[in-house]
């Protein structure tokens, strides 16, 4: 790997998002991102998660047989996980509420799992920190992106602050419902994807067939 | 990492161990028990020192929920001091009265559940409790003349996945309902769990329990029954089965076997 540490961290957040050019971890991106603030906490649970867990499975990598070595990263992030739901219904009460069994299922987040087989498995423990703190940020871009939108136009709020005084508190804006609902968010992530090709075309995947024209007989 | 000199005071075990070829059958088995142990320990760990925290921050979840409840959460009031408007009472359910053979500072709810000799097991069962107390902890508000205002009862029941655990807030008259919530729940988000919904939760407020001969009139469901709309509260689109366990539990514990005698002391005036 010819990548710095700098690449390693940086990367992720548009050349290689994890997200919008690996199309990973959507299920919670479409999940959570209805506000700000349980974005933020769950991007921040993703980034340890992957950090830890890359950091943890690259120190244990050369003794790790090949026969067990998917179960082997899967309690390794599942530990983490647990211990990261235990901590957030201790000291974010409320946000564990309302994240619920998201935080759960980032044991299933296929970022976290990627990174462990992809990257972690081969590389030094350092690196595969960071390597799993730049993936964890690039997630939590996207997510904050799309929390930014929904809960701005959703409810007219950024972090629980009234931006836009909502019709039904008094006010003049009529906030959008649609952008509370999870489907919204596909189409966000939709938009955001269109926009990083559209800037970066390198991204754009190879056709997988192409249209030929063929003689008529 | 092989280098560095070996502080282990067994240190032919661990060597022997470490330098086992990785795929080989003993590794594999070795690493798997060894990982297990350790993330065992860690998740458990995690677990048992967090605990109190936890368990303090549901009883807070709880105490908000009673005054949100009876509408006098405010959020820049510390919890435990608002509850101090509260009147806790331990209820039985026979009688409709106050008791003082429990104190109600230490009475656990949960286990007098348990207890035979507190509980009983219900033969009908429309709320799917399996057993209910006969004594249960009520909270009571009282105005400033000190008479009582409000009353908020314990309420739970099954929905479609889960036990609904709430509060009902019932006015001093015995009769009108000032609001309903629930705490604790694992119902569907979206469909089942728009019971928290602020909106349908209002739709409870100023409803009628009890009809003017005193029978059980209150429903939750799709149609308004011949009582009138006073005695209905609309069920949730989408939430069938939850709307359906709500009426059960409410219309259980509102009924004879639940509040209802209290309510008719309330009522009538003798609390």
């Amino acid at each position: 790997m010819a990548q710095t540490r700098k690449d390693m961290l940086t990367d992720p957040l548009v050349d290689n998002n994890p997200i919008t050019l690996q199309v990973l971890g959507i299920c919670s991106a479409l999940a959570v991102t209805s506000s700000l603030q349980v974005s933020f906490v769950m991007a921040l649970a993703v980034t340890l998660v992957t950090a830890f867990s890359s950091m943890f499975i690259s120190m244990l990598r050369n003794h790790i047989p090949g026969s067990i070595r998917i179960i082997v990263q899967m309690v390794i992030i599942a530990s983490l996980v647990i211990v990261v739901d235990q901590i957030l219904k201790a000291y974010a009460y409320e946000i564990s509420k309302t994240l619920s069994v998201f935080v759960g299922l980032i044991i299933t987040n296929c970022i976290v799992m990627g990174r462990a087989e992809a990257f972690a498995m081969k590389n030094p423990p350092v690196a595969s920190f960071i390597d799993g703190i730049g993936n964890g940020m690039g997630y939590g871009l996207i997510l904050m992106l799309v929390g930014f939108v929904r809960e701005l136009f959703g409810a007219g709020s950024l972090f629980g602050v009234t931006i836009l005084q909502t019709v039904n508190n008094g006010g003049w804006y009529v906030p959008n419902g649609l952008l509370l609902l999870p489907p919204s968010a596909f189409f966000l992530i939709g938009l955001i994807i269109w926009a990083f090709r559209s800037w970066k075309p390198e991204q754009v995947e190879k056709r997988e067939y192409k249209i030929q024209t063929v003689e008529a007989h | 990492m092989s280098e560095q000199p070996d502080i282990s005071p067994r240190p032919g075990l661990i060597r022997r161990f470490l330098n086992l070829p990785t795929d080989s059958v003993p590794k594999t088995v070795a690493v798997a028990v060894t990982l297990c142990l350790v993330a065992s320990m860690v998740v458990s760990a995690a677990a048992v020192t967090l605990r109190p925290v936890q368990e303090a921050n549901a009883l807070r979840n709880k105490l908000v929920n009673i005054l949100q409840v009876a509408g006098v959460y405010d959020p820049e009031v510390d919890v435990l001091e608002a509850f101090e408007a509260f009147e806790t009472h331990v209820l039985d359910l026979d009688t409709g009265t106050f008791t003082d053979r429990f104190d109600p500072a230490t009475f656990d709810d949960a286990a007098a559940a348990e207890n035979p000799e507190t509980s009983v097991v219900l033969t009908d069962d429309p709320a799917g409790i399996g057993r209910q107390a006969r004594f249960v902890s009520v909270y009571v508000l009282r105005d400033v003349a000190g008479e009582i205002d409000k009353v908020v009862l314990p309420i739970h029941g099954y929905g479609l996945w889960s036990t609904l655990y709430g509060f009902i807030a019932v006015e001093e008259n015995g009769n009108d309902i000032y609001g309903l919530q629930f705490y604790d729940h694992a119902e569907t988000p979206g469909l089942g769990a728009e019971v928290d919904n602020p909106r349908w939760r209002a739709l409870w407020n100023g409803q009628r329990l009890f009809g003017d001969d005193g029978s059980l009139q209150i429903t939750v469901g799709r149609t308004a029954p011949a009582a009138g709309a006073d005695y209905h509260i609309d069920g949730l689109s989408g939430a069938t089965l939850t709307t359906t366990g709500v009426n059960n539990l409410v219309r259980f514990w509102m009924g004879e076997t639940g509040y209802a005698p209290f309510l008719e002391n309330l009522r009538s005036g003798e609390m």
